[in-house]
């Protein structure tokens, strides 16, 4: 095991120290809250001559991935790091650094979308790109999104993926929440990161190529099929990079973290920081003897889908808790969860709650009443219900 | 037609990894209207050749020569500028068993 040293940062410090150990080639920025502390701790490690990024401060989102869309083609390993509108503004472009299959990382602070404005937390702008052909990966705490960060960039770079990676993590909660996180040496982590190997890199001046080429029903087809191979192949390359980094590091990763799970009866699905209260409140229904159990998502695409089936068949109740709606349907988490159980051999008893809109608190009371709702059995599978709202 | 590649044999991404491959390119397949050129009414005027935004009416030595359907789109602006009704639009599906 690596020596490690512990420092008591926020989660937007973990994402910035986790780019200053990758020392990408090219990072654009444009500030927006809760995101704008990552660029701005990494501006000053660039100011400082820490790194030697190129950095681009660019007039807008769209900008800033165009520019990095640039740059990775041209063969640099590249980031940048939004939030909310910003990640809307840069929608068209983040389709286009998929469908383009460049290995771009890029950290998300999760915050609602207009409107009316709101800066707070939810998890509204990344399920917006649910379908764009990023990987998306949630983290619970700040320790997390910078071991998150690191394993992203050798996932997103592999050959048999290049696609690119948005690392969320809850704006303000995480964000600007401080938490004692354990820090690699930059040594180690440069090593564990390695060195991009670029793929048909326009700067190779030597084997010239066309990159985003007109490709209309002969052939876009087809490469479409290839992205959805790729979002396959991360189910087969991403446990081994879990397993290197487990090794250095000792904290294991998956798709999926099981919490208490082994006989528990009744489980929560959740994404992002509120599966820490959700540990704590299945802790205290434990001691009561109540068989509990949390189910964290850590990869919510490519969707585990068959990680799930197997954890989830043949419990009593399954609670899902969505941190955003899907106006007309299901929410998104949930609608996840509620079609992978379609096949299972003994379907649970299914819940939806959605929470936390525009950064309202999710509390251990609110948490324990949807258990209490799912022990009761009084969930109805086509019924949303909602925590922490007036009703 | 040309001969299509499957999703496993072509460069990811869409990237073109040779020049010049714009040549290759048969916009004759986008075609839904043929246009059959009768010589025998043909006076060479010339009209199509003018007004075909494809390029795609071959001459020699301003003689009609027929039609490059590696490049006509089927817009069929020639049959309609044409004075003498030498060139008709045929639907595509009636050759679309037989060789050009």
């Amino acid at each position: 095991m690596t020596k490690v040293h512990k420092e008591a940062i926020t989660g937007a410090q973990a994402a910035a120290y986790a780019m200053k150990q990758i020392e990408p080639d090219v990072v654009a920025a444009y500030p927006i809250t809760p995101q704008t502390p990552i660029v701005e701790y990494f501006a000053k490690y660039v100011a400082d001559g820490v790194v030697k990024t190129e950095m681009v401060p660019v007039e807008s989102e769209h900008s800033a991935m165009s520019a990095v869309v640039g740059a990775a083609a041209a063969g640099a390993r590249a980031m940048t790091a939004t939030s909310a509108n910003g990640l809307a503004l840069m929608h068209e472009i983040v389709y286009i650094t998929a469908s383009m299959r460049l290995p771009v990382v890029m950290p998300v602070v999760n915050r609602a979308l207009s409107g009316p404005i709101n800066i707070h937390c939810d998890h509204s702008d990344t399920m917006a790109e649910r379908d764009s052909g990023w990987i998306q990966l949630f983290c619970e705490d700040a320790q997390e999104v910078y071991d998150l960060t690191l394993m992203a960039v050798r996932l997103a770079e592999h050959e048999q993926v290049r696609l690119p990676v948005m690392v969320n993590q809850d704006g303000f909660i995480i964000s600007h929440g401080v938490e004692p996180v354990e820090l690699l040496p930059d040594e180690v982590a440069k090593k564990f990161v390695g060195e991009l190997k670029p793929l048909y890199p326009l700067l190779d001046t030597e084997h010239p190529v066309t990159y985003g080429p007109l490709d209309l029903y002969d052939y876009y087809f087809e490469h479409k099929r290839q992205q959805i191979e790729a979002m396959k192949n991360v189910f087969k390359v991403f446990p081994s990079i879990a397993e290197e980094f487990y090794n250095i590091t000792g904290r294991r990763y998956n798709f999926v973290e099981p919490y208490k799970m082994e006989d528990a009866q009744y489980v929560m699905v959740a994404l992002g920081s509120t599966n820490g209260t959700i540990k704590y409140v299945v802790d205290q229904l434990r001691e009561e003897g109540k068989k509990v159990g949390l189910l964290k998502i850590w990869m919510f695409r490519p969707f585990p889908k068959a990680e799930i089936q197997r954890l989830l068949t043949g419990r009593k109740a399954v609670v899902v808790l969505d941190r955003s709606a899907s106006f007309g349907a299901e929410a998104p988490l949930y609608e996840a969860i509620k079609s992978s159980l379609y096949e299972v051999a003994s379907k649970p008893l299914l819940g939806s709650f959605v929470y936390g809109l525009g950064g309202r608190d999710i509390n251990p009371e609110l948490v324990r009443f949807a258990f209490e709702k799912a022990m009761k059995h009084e969930l109805v599978v086509d019924q949303e219900l909602y925590l922490g709202l007036r009703e | 037609m040309a001969e299509l590649k499957k999703w496993n044999e072509i460069p990811i991404g869409g990237i073109i990894t040779e020049p010049g491959t714009a040549r290759k390119y048969r916009t004759g397949d986008w075609r839904v209207k043929r246009p059959i050129y009768d010589r025998s009414k043909c006076i060479d005027c010339m009209m199509c050749w003018f007004y075909c935004p494809d390029q795609a009416i071959m001459q020699e030595n301003s003689v009609m020569k027929g039609i490059n359907y590696f490049y006509c789109k089927g817009c069929g602006i020639c049959a309609n500028v044409c004075p003498k009704s030498a060139i008709e639009m045929r639907p595509e599906t009636e050759f679309a068993h037989k060789e050009e």
